[in-house]
């Protein structure tokens, strides 16, 4: 999930500042903002009550099923479409992605209430952990299911650089380093380490990524379609 | 020529030093120290914007220890360049005349005077190796072929000592067939034990140049295991100098016994005198190498 922190709340108010607004509608997210308490119901209220108390008036909120989802959120806010109209800005509880979808539904000048910080692994409950980066050229065949892209804060995919202490990390000494677990864990499955991971194909992570499975379905069709009417011929 | 290939090839016992490039334009006091402990030394290293803090590239450093009659060791580290750069980089390297090249993954920008800077590590320390090896052979990393190539000779950094041991050896063999000729190592605490993994490397055909730190007060031991990623100053030696009355001069007596241990079980030392050039001075010519 997309782990999410607060914002600095003086910038918030200086976003809203910047354009006069005086009316505020909050719009949050049913899924990683609410598991990541940053932008669910109860943290909509309290940013309504925090805005009350610098003196805007909040025109209504809501916590859409998927921020980042652009059909539901549409629907979502023309179901609030008179709470929107009432406000001067939108302050939206979600991560990045959400905050964007918010901006393309309503024609109102849309803010973000939240960080967004990484793609994040829930340790427990309200404890996060970034595990990968989306690289788009996945090594953890070779790395025991280990990504070092994230988890060495250098992200070398061979290791350990010449810091590593006694197993531990020379940037974050107070966990292990990731390629002594990685070279562990292999051992321990009684695989061989590779001689030498390769460079890495930064090309997969083009920003901005796009991926449309529409899209894939019909080129496969098209290349099914070629194969078995270049059986027939 | 590679005057420290050719001692290596022979067998020779090769002491190597290290200069920093300044933090500005003004190269006189590393080439001061240059001329001060180029006599002594096979080969002196210069580093690359060592400890993640900007100084002057290495590159242009090294062509500057060249020109003032000396060989130098052009270091080069994973951690400010991408594929691109670090090529091209080589590829000057050699037609500037720098022949020996020390490839380091280097130390993260968060522990440096930039700490906001980007650590590029596009490649890591083994993989550029790799691709120098290529550059050798007269291809680019995509087996491009070369208008000219290079001949370096390679080298890589090495901890022995450090544990787990297995996983450390792991990891120098793997460089070994990434393309490094020679090692050189991070500080020798314990020779016995630095010995028998060494012998391990130099078994595998790489030369192993030990390196020797200069513990030359309690406020360096201090820096050192409070400040330096993965190194310790056990006990008895940090004893042996902070209880000395005169410190540095003990630490030289203990660098010398360390040379001399040395000699016979590795292929060279790397001195590390923190700026007391006199003092690696006093260690070759007391360790019987002058
Ligand atoms: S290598 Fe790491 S960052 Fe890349 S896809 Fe795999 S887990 Fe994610
Ligand atoms: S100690 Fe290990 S995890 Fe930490 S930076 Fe070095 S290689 Fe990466």
């Amino acid at each position: 999930m997309i782990i999410t922190k607060p914002r600095d709340f003086s910038r918030i108010i200086a976003n809203l500042e910047g354009i006069g607004a005086k009316r505020v509608f909050l719009m949050g997210c049913g899924q990683c903002a609410t598991v990541a308490k940053t932008g669910g119901e109860p943290e909509l209220e309290a940013m309504a009550a925090q805005l009350r108390d610098a003196g805007y008036e909040v025109t209504g909120w809501a916590v859409g099923e998927v921020a980042c989802h652009l059909g539901g959120t549409k629907l979502e806010t023309r179901k609030r479409v008179g709470d929107i109209a009432a406000a001067d800005a939108v302050l939206v509880l979600s991560c990045g992605a959400g905050v964007q979808t918010v901006a393309d539904s309503v024609d109102r000048p849309v803010f973000p209430g939240l960080e967004s910080v990484f793609l994040g692994n829930v340790i427990r409950a309200g404890v996060f952990e970034e595990r990968c980066q989306t690289c788009g050229d996945c090594v953890l065949d070779l790395t025991a299911g280990i990504c070092p892209v994230t988890t060495c804060p250098k992200g070398l995919l061979n290791g350990p650089c010449g810091g590593m202490w006694d197993g531990m990390c020379e940037v974050l000494t107070d966990r292990e380093c990731a390629h002594v677990r990685i070279r562990r864990r292999l051992a321990e499955q009684g695989r061989v380490a590779a001689k030498v991971v390769p460079p890495k194909d930064f090309s997969a992570k083009l920003k901005p990524g796009s991926l449309s499975l529409r899209e894939e379905r019909r080129r496969d069709a098209r290349k099914r379609h070629d194969v078995t009417q270049g059986g027939r011929s | 020529m590679s005057k420290l290939r050719d001692a290596l090839d022979v067998g020779q016992f090769v002491v190597t030093g290290e200069v920093a490039p300044p933090h500005g334009t003004d190269l006189g006091a590393m080439l001061a120290s240059v001329d001060r402990i180029a006599p002594y030394c096979h080969a002196i290293n210069v580093t690359d914007n060592q400890g993640a803090t900007l100084h002057l590239s290495s590159l242009a450093a090294s062509r500057a220890v060249l020109e003032a009659g000396s060989e130098p060791i052009f270091q080069q580290t994973c951690r400010d360049r991408n594929r691109l750069a670090l090529q091209s980089d080589l590829l000057a390297a050699w037609t500037l005349g720098l022949e020996n090249v020390l490839i380091v993954t280097g130390d993260d920008p968060r522990g440096g005077d930039h700490p906001k800077a980007k650590g590029v590590f596009d490649l890591d320390s083994t993989q550029l190796l790799e691709v120098a090896r290529g550059l050798n052979e007269g291809v680019d990393m995509n087996g491009a072929p070369l208008d000219g190539g290079c001949d370096f000779l390679l080298g890589a950094a090495a901890f022995p000592e450090a544990e787990p041991s297995d996983i450390q050896l792991e990891r120098a063999l793997q460089k070994i067939e990434a393309g490094a000729r020679f090692f050189q190592t991070q500080a020798v605490m314990d020779v016995d034990v630095f010995a028998e993994r060494a012998a391990v490397l130099r078994e595998a055909g790489a030369k192993v140049i030990a390196g020797v730190l200069l513990l030359k007060s309690a406020r360096v031991i201090r820096f050192i295991n409070e400040r330096l990623a993965g190194l310790m100053v056990p006990e008895h030696l940090a004893k042996r100098i902070t209880e000395s009355p005169n410190p540095l001069e003990e630490a030289v007596e203990l660098a010398t016994e360390q040379v001399v241990a040395l000699r016979d079980v590795v292929d060279g030392v790397h001195i590390m005198p923190l700026g007391a050039d006199e003092a690696l001075v006093s260690i070759v010519e007391g360790a019987g190498l002058a």
